[in-house]
């Protein structure tokens, strides 16, 4: 292996990481704090995606796409907050996974339906289309290290919010004990209103930051969300720290496992066997990683609820 | 988590009582009587849509078993068809195509796989425990599809149907809708059987209170792992069915919206009753059948379906068949 593809590599894990924390930083509040199994939190991603790429068409700036998808994809969660989740907070896990799994079908079709089956694809911004120089030979692309830099800065302004605004100290007040919460006066539906609206605006945002990398498709934030699920069952749920350190570890583990790993059986193996497991045992690495992580802690690495 | 209570008249508590065995009696005279219907000039189609109905049906029983009874919320349980079909179709690949070879290895197979996954997922409870059985799917899915050898993500065809004993019978379509039929009478049978012993109430009993179990000297952990091993047993039994069906497998089986479709048909049929998990299945693929004629973009119009069922229908079709009232 080089050090010129680790390097890439382990850049391009940490940029899936961070993409990952943007969409598990809302799941993992909308879970600890509501206790909500929310499906369909997938399909704002995917939404987020397909406002960027309409206004960045429609106002041919990336930079306008965003300004203008981001309060939409809040609305969008909003509006499905106040006709479908709100009425199922109260309700056990079947129930919600029942309506949010129709949630998924119907936005899912919806969205096949406007824009049409075939994937669409936003240009990367002409000021970040470029590539810097890491080190001698080694070239990557600015937006992706735009969107790490992104990230980074969201989970900075999130770790503030939540740990040094009174919103926040609501936030993990609710995480840890909603009912105690509830009876000290605080009025829990709009708490639960601010954080779902909230999670969805950053899982929009994850959407509308990857779109000019990826092809923008129906179904994108399916496989997502299940990463996403694996990251804060990791983290332990309810916790943005647990949340952030998970989802750095899925996406390094991930990116370095699939390219990485079968060249490290080779140290063990014959090539050939160990290319071929390499390339059997990459894409479980995350699942025996988590069932190792709950084996030993079945609450995950971070519990915040006790 | 699992405040969905059981209403206890959906129970089957005896083989007596009428009233409450009419529903299942019709439901299942219904299922054997529809080859007539075929016979007497419907289309033949509808036999191949009520054959897969009752493939899932199968799979939907046994994950009733373990998430009605057991209160156990797997989002992996498609893992289990997956295991079934991918023994046919491992095995027919490599010539071995008698049934009574392949069921033996199916159920080993299964039951190793449950006993394992099982044992390690149960130490977790709640949301982690949803999450602990998907990412087994998820392995197993994987693995699935790595085996470049058995068609990988392709999949695989099976150029023959599992033999009995040498003859092709089970290509005869209507002697494999009555086999089907009567592993889903069979399953159905047993799990009532189950749910009613001491077994049952032991397992009934740790879903309700397990700190109470405990101290009455019961460890659920056992009888909800052996709960989960006879469930997954049996829904290797669909997934057997399933392969011989298609003709075909694919690591698709695996995937977590089959999962999720399997807990659909559990929750919209009526949780924790047994036969509502046949009519789950039924009212979901007749759905999907029969949306899908009217227009292309049919799951717009599922997908509100069931959230309309998760808003307002609490214990599924079965409460508004039964006009049972929710007061939880």
């Amino acid at each position: 292996m080089s050090t010129t593809l680790l390097v890439v590599q382990t850049l391009n894990g940490l940029q899936f990481g961070i993409l990952l924390f943007l969409i598990a930083a809302g799941l993992t509040l909308v879970f600890g704090v509501m206790d909500f199994v929310n499906l369909a939190h997938g399909v704002q991603y995917m939404i987020g995606a397909y406002l960027a790429a309409t206004f960045t068409a429609l106002t041919g700036n990336f930079l306008w796409g965003l300004l203008l998808a981001l309060p939409t994809a809040l609305v969008v969660g909003i509006i499905l907050e106040v006709l479908v989740f709100r009425h199922l907070y109260e309700r056990d896990h079947l129930s919600q996974v029942l309506a949010t799994f129709g949630v998924i079908l119907f936005l899912n079709e919806a969205v096949k339906l406007i824009w049409g089956a075939a994937p669409l694809g936003v240009p990367v911004p002409e000021m970040l289309s470029g590539n810097v120089v890491l080190m001698d030979g080694v070239l990557y692309p600015v937006y992706r290290l735009v969107i790490i830099g992104a990230g980074l800065a969201v989970a900075l302004l999130l770790y503030f919010g939540v740990n040094h605004t009174r919103v926040g100290m609501l936030v993990r007040a609710g995480a840890s004990n909603p009912r105690m919460v509830s009876a000290l006066g605080v009025n829990i539906g709009r708490l639960f209103m601010i954080v779902f609206g909230f999670g969805a605006m950053l899982a929009g945002f994850a959407g509308i930051m990857v779109a000019p990398i990826l092809s923008v498709e129906p179904g994108m934030g399916d496989n997502l969300l299940i990463l996403a699920m694996v990251v804060i069952v990791i983290g332990g749920i309810g916790s943005i720290r647990g949340a952030f350190i998970a989802a750095l570890l899925i996406g390094l583990v991930d990116t370095l496992g699939r390219s990485f790993f079968g060249d490290l059986l080779r140290l063990f193996m014959p090539a050939a066997t160990a290319s071929q497991t390499g390339r059997a045992i990459a894409p479980m690495l995350i699942y025996i990683l988590m069932a190792a992580v709950l084996f030993f802690r079945p609450a995950g690495l971070f519990p915040a609820r006790r | 988590m699992n405040e969905a209570v059981i209403p206890s008249a959906a129970l089957p508590k005896g083989p007596f009582g009428l009233r409450r065995n009419l529903l299942p009696a019709v439901l299942f005279l219904a299922f054997a009587l529809a080859p007539l219907a075929v016979a007497f000039g419907a289309d033949p189609f509808f036999q191949s849509i009520l054959i897969r109905i009752m493939i899932f049906a199968i799979a939907a029983i046994s994950l009733d078993l373990i998430l009605g009874f057991g209160g156990m919320v797997s989002l992996g349980h498609a893992a289990f068809i997956g295991i079934g079909a991918y023994a046919v179709g491992i095995l027919a690949s490599h010539g071995i195509e008698e049934a009574h070879v392949q069921l033996p290895i199916t159920l080993a197979v299964a039951s190793l796989f449950a006993l394992v996954t099982g044992a390690i997922s149960l130490r977790t409870k709640g949301v982690y425990f949803i999450m602990i059985t998907l990412a087994f799917a998820q392995m197993i899915m994987f693995f699935a599809t790595s085996l470049s050898a058995y068609g990988g993500d392709d999949g695989l065809t099976i150029w023959t149907r599992s033999q009995v004993f040498g003859s092709d019978i089970l290509g005869n379509r209507t002697i494999f809708y009555y086999v089907t039929f009567a592993v889903m009478l069979g399953c159905y049978l047993l799990c009532r059987a189950m749910v009613v012993s001491r077994f049952g109430r032991v397992l009934r009993g740790s879903k309700e209170n397990p700190v109470r179990m405990e101290a009455i000297g019961f460890s659920p952990y056992r009888f909800q792992l052996a709960a989960y091993v006879i469930a997954g047993m049996m829904c290797s039994l669909a997934g057997f069915l399933l392969a011989n069906q298609a003709e075909f497998v694919s690591p698709a089986y695996m995937s977590w919206q089959r999962s999720g479709e399997l807990l659909i048909m559990v929750i919209l049929g009526g949780l924790g009753s047994l036969h509502g998990a046949v009519i789950g299945a039924a009212a979901l693929l007749l759905l999907e059948e029969g949306l899908a004629g009217f227009t292309e973009h049919w799951k717009i119009i599922l997908g509100p379906l069931l959230v309309l069922v998760a808003l307002f229908l609490r214990q599924g079709i079965l409460g508004l068949l039964t006009g049972k009232k929710n007061n939880d």
